[in-house]
């Protein structure tokens, strides 16, 4: 199991793909995503890595944080998510991981926290039908409705579909395609809609399920690194008009 | 610039380098070349109608071209930037006052008549042409 990546939601856009279809796809921007501390099983008892990503200023960090930051030696970060890894995939702290992490065409899994709804009624929570408009209706028109039976069984049901609390939740969205990679800017395309906001953050890794068994991942990860040493040998050996048009298309 | 407008920027600058696609506006009739697909072979398609909507914006930008076929009105919206039109050219430019043309679906024969512009955006003025 690899490590997965934190990433940004930037949000909506489309593509068109190379039949010329308009394809639906996410932007998600990889941000200064580091290896913040390792969970290994002698410690911790469990093998794991620790992400940050983003930035955040260093007066707006706790005390505590600062000093968890400052043992990685990395910049203070805004999110911090852990990631359950086998022990052989374990990065390095401090190591910067990019959006050359995903390969095109691989399936991920994308968690994220749904937009919050507030206390929402039966009819919007749950897909209920509500009541007539007319017919001797009255001001119980989004309502959801009967509970129960009656004196038998004498209670309401545990779990029975009511009015509450809806979104705001952790929500995984699973089997996503990656359609494209722009590794300058460290954005992944990731086909359909992901859980969250814009500007939310949201949590990328392999698909759990599914996988296509053809495509190469980068084992342990991703380093951001490597990515650029590859662009730069690239750079050097073409000259510099090829390389713009082809960064452009 | 945030990032999702850079990307389509982007995105928007390499489907346009290609192609050359005119300024035209709802009335105007337009020819659209669309590559079809037979089996293996591909061959270009030409759909010519009045343009009676425009819609989105930047990446997402479509325009809808109604045109009467063998007596039936046929319908067709295309995304504008869609790799799949070959060539989009302008035939006539035609005058009239709403931006979505949807009342031409009613209209039959001599009422679905749209007139000519000659003046206006996108053509040069007369005095222009004198001096």
């Amino acid at each position: 199991m690899r490590t997965g990546l934190i990433a940004r939601k930037e949000g909506m856009t489309r593509i068109f793909d190379t039949e010329g279809r308009a394809v639906p796809v996410t932007v998600l921007k990889i941000d200064n995503c580091q290896v913040v501390a390792q969970r290994t099983a002698d410690q911790d008892g469990y093998v794991a890595i620790q992400m940050g990503a983003g930035t955040r200023k260093i007066k707006r960090t706790t005390k505590a944080m600062r000093g968890h930051f400052a043992k990685s030696k990395v910049e203070p970060k805004q999110k911090v998510a852990e990631f359950v890894v086998s022990a052989e995939n374990m990065v390095e702290v401090g190591a910067e991981l990019g959006a050359n992490h995903f390969v095109e065409g691989q399936l991920v899994d994308v968690v994220g926290t749904s937009i919050g709804k507030g206390f929402a009624g039966a009819m919007k929570r749950h897909n209920f039908g509500g009541m007539r408009a007319s017919h001797g209706v009255s001001i119980s028109h989004r309502a959801h409705g009967s509970t129960g039976q009656c004196q038998d069984p004498g209670k309401v049901f545990k779990g029975k579909k009511m009015a509450g609390h809806m979104g705001n939740t952790r929500i995984t969205t699973q089997n996503l395609k990656v359609v494209g990679l722009d590794l300058e800017e460290g954005l992944i395309l990731v086909k359909g809609a992901v859980p969250g906001s814009k500007n939310g953050w949201v949590l990328v890794s392999d698909a759990v399920k599914k996988q296509t068994k053809d495509i190469e991942l980068p084992m342990p990860a991703g380093l951001k690194q490597v990515a650029e040493q590859q662009n730069t040998e690239n750079n050097s050996e073409a000259p510099a008009e090829a390389t713009e048009e082809n960064s452009e298309a | 610039m945030n990032t999702l407008q850079k990307f389509e920027a982007k995105q928007l600058e390499a489907l346009t380098a290609e192609t050359n696609i005119p300024e035209f506006s709802p009335g105007d009739t337009v020819k659209v070349n669309v590559k079809v697909k037979e089996g293996t072979r591909e061959r270009v398609q030409a759909y010519e109608g009045v343009c009676i909507a425009r819609g989105g914006h930047g990446i997402h930008a479509s325009f809808t071209v109604r045109k009467i076929s063998y007596g039936e009105g046929v319908e067709r919206v295309f995304p504008l930037y869609s790799p799949r039109l070959e060539s989009i050219e302008l035939i006539r430019r035609g005058s009239v006052r709403r931006a979505k043309l949807y009342y031409m679906r009613d209209r039959r024969g001599k009422s679905a008549r749209i007139a000519e512009r000659k003046t206006g955006h996108g053509i040069p003025k007369k005095d222009d042409t004198k001096k």
